[in-house]
């Protein structure tokens, strides 16, 4: 035996390996592959597991009859108007920040597999993985959004606005989304393992209810209302309400006022935070 | 990398956790080609170790070159050159085992089609081209570990880590692994294994490297390692009393040494002074055969291997595992006749021969 090199040419693949990307365009072209491939995966498990994409779709429509129908009648909306068309705003604004599940139990899954460290371990670039992740997310929440649309328009929700703001409001609940997802990313990669992600998620339910998308916050107590008209959701929420031409617009504070301002600044600040956190701790893996 | 350099070159590395340290002036060098068996209780910083050389993992001093690259400095160079399986099957369990591989390709840039053809003969050459389209998740223990084993070859690498890499497999799913190690090995494979089991680095390791608290103990091949521990014991208990001096003259024949009896118990021990594995159990065979036509009857024979805890006891004079006793007569490693018998084993023999 000469070299390692020399003796393990027999089974070494063909030329392409081993090669690192010189300069700025490389590294990026690099990083999209590479991103594109953990994409992939995600999205081969939705072809192999079905069901899987079909329990997640499930929820959000079990939740347009439970709190449309079950706790609708029972529901005031200040201002006037129908409970429903009050309603379907703040169940996708819910589903949107609910999904932040599903990127958690993911992430935390495959770092407690050993899989993460994989990856960690191949030369691949080091963005791919939770860029990889979170643009399967998306597609999935595009997905979750779509059948809660539908789902609103068959028990009577309608977009009143322009197509604009129609489109308008549909980007900022995909912005709200992809601001959470940074959150599970780097929660998940906190989380020693899925029990710690699903205490976690059982944190989010009460957060998503202190806010306007089932209630008012004017009819809470002082403090809470005040908590929950500076719930991110909220501002996602009262927006997208403005925009669809929905009831229950309302609130003479300044963060009720500024809903469309908010709706924007709060998830870029969130993903300001959370995407260098998520990257640093991916990279670190001190697990 | 220098012609038969070494490929894994760790000098004076410390890890500190926020309690605990981890690594403490770890010291290796694992020349190419070659196997090197890091053994030791948990804790005793060998993963540690493992996940610092395979880049895994900042440290807080020292340096680590693999196959001739800085882990720091140039870790995405070490990367294409090394293949790393865990305590985990680390494998995607929804994918196939064709999916999970053509995915490690790409992400080693071997383009959809080179990850596809290298997919291809990894899979035939685990004995996994017949599953390779089903799910994971249907797949044996044995079979995880096997492609597992595989992703970690995609870019043939120059050196593997292996840490633990049979924990929690069945008798048969070692042996699969095993032999893929071993195959491995063969076509020229710097290994660094890690493992509990003093078996495990004996069939595998040219070398072992016992770390205890972060630091290396001891050295050297399994032989002069086992040697230094003591070998394997030959223990027996005969049925009549009186034939003891008689049973005892036959065994020193067999094993080429004195043996110790105990009358009270009618036990004999003797250390075997064979060191392979299978020449111990041909002096088992013997034993029992020259008994046999000495017409002495034996109640209980068994060859006794040196335990991990036993190992420890003699190089350490602590015994394994974090809780800190201090060890009888803190024994220095190399230092005199192996004379502690474990109380629980001498415990048990007495039960049998009542």
């Amino acid at each position: 035996m000469t070299t390692s090199t020399a003796s393990t040419a027999s089974t070494a693949p063909a030329a392409p390996g081993r090669v690192l990307p010189s300069g700025p365009l490389a590294r990026v072209r690099w990083a999209v592959a590479d991103s594109w491939t953990v994409t992939r995966r995600y999205l081969i498990h939705w072809v192999r597991e079905p069901s899987y994409v079909v329990w997640g779709l499930m929820y959000p429509m079990v939740s347009v009859l439970l709190f449309g129908y079950v706790f609708g009648s029972a529901m005031v909306v200040p201002g006037g108007g129908d409970y429903r068309e009050f309603l379907l705003p703040g169940l996708f604004g819910m589903t949107m920040m609910f999904g932040i599940g599903n990127t958690m139990m993911g992430v935390t899954t495959d770092a407690d597999k050993g899989i993460t460290d994989r990856f960690r371990a191949m030369p691949m670039a080091r963005s791919a993985v939770v860029v990889g992740r979170s643009t399967a997310d998306m597609i999935n929440s595009v997905m979750d959004l779509v059948i809660l649309i539908l789902c609103g328009l068959i028990v009577g929700w309608r977009a009143h606005g322009t197509a604009g703001e129609t489109l308008a409001a549909v980007g900022l609940l995909l912005l709200l989304r992809f601001a959470f997802i940074w959150v599970g990313i780097y929660l998940g990669l906190r989380a020693k393992n899925a029990e710690t992600a699903g205490n976690f998620y059982a944190l989010l339910f009460p957060l998503t209810m202190i806010s306007n998308a089932f209630v008012a916050p004017e009819m809470m107590p002082g403090w809470l209302g005040a908590a929950a008209a500076w719930n991110p959701l909220s501002s996602t929420v009262a927006a997208i309400r403005e925009l669809f031409g929905n009831p229950g617009l309302g609130g003479d504070s300044w963060i009720a006022q500024n809903a469309l301002l908010m709706a924007v600044a709060w998830p870029l600040a969130i993903v300001a935070l959370f995407l260098p956190l998520s990257v640093r701790r991916y990279r670190r893996a001190r697990r | 990398m220098a012609p038969n350099g070494p490929a894994i070159v760790a000098e004076g590395l410390r890890k500190e956790y926020r309690q605990t340290r981890a690594l403490e002036g770890f010291d290796l060098t694992v020349p190419e080609g070659s196997v090197c068996g890091l053994l030791g209780p948990n804790g005793a910083g060998k993963t540690t170790a493992v996940r610092i050389l395979s880049t895994l993992l900042e440290f807080d001093g020292g340096r680590a070159e693999v196959a001739g690259f800085d882990v720091v400095r140039q870790a995405a160079q070490v990367r294409y050159r090394i293949g790393v399986t865990g305590q985990h099957a680390a494998v995607d369990e929804i994918l196939t085992g064709r999916q999970n591989l053509e995915m490690f390709g790409r992400l080693y840039h071997l383009g959809a089609a080179g990850a596809r053809r290298r997919a291809d003969e990894l899979l035939e050459r685990f004995g996994l081209a017949g599953t390779a389209g089903k799910s994971v998740k249907h797949y044996s223990g044995g079979m995880r570990r096997r492609l597992d084993l595989a992703a970690s070859l995609i870019m043939a690498p120059q050196v593997l880590f292996l840490d633990e890499p049979t924990t929690g497999l069945d008798p048969r799913g070692r042996i699969e692994v095993w032999e893929a190690v071993r195959s491995l090995v063969a076509e020229g494979t710097t290994v660094l294994l890690t493992t509990q089991y003093l078996d495990e680095a004996d069939r595998l390791a040219d070398r072992i490297v016992v770390l205890d608290k972060g630091r290396m103990i001891a050295e050297g091949s399994p032989d002069r390692l086992k040697s230094t521990i003591g070998g394997d014991q030959l223990d027996l208990v005969i049925t009549d009393a009186a034939e003891l001096d008689r049973a005892a003259r036959v065994v020193a024949g067999v094993c080429g040494a004195e043996p110790e009896t105990r009358p009270d118990t009618r036990g004999i021990t003797a250390p075997v002074r064979h060191r392979a594995a299978t020449l111990a159990a041909t002096t088992l065979v013997e034993a029992v055969r020259a008994l046999d036509e000495a017409g002495i009857a034996v109640e209980d024979i068994a060859l006794r291997r040196p335990t991990l805890d036993e190992v420890f006891l003699r190089l350490t004079g602590h015994p394994a595992g974090p809780g800190e006793e201090a060890g009888p007569g803190g024994g220095r490693p190399d230092s005199g006749k192996r004379r502690a018998e474990p109380a629980g084993h001498r415990a048990e023999e007495e039960t049998t021969a009542v």
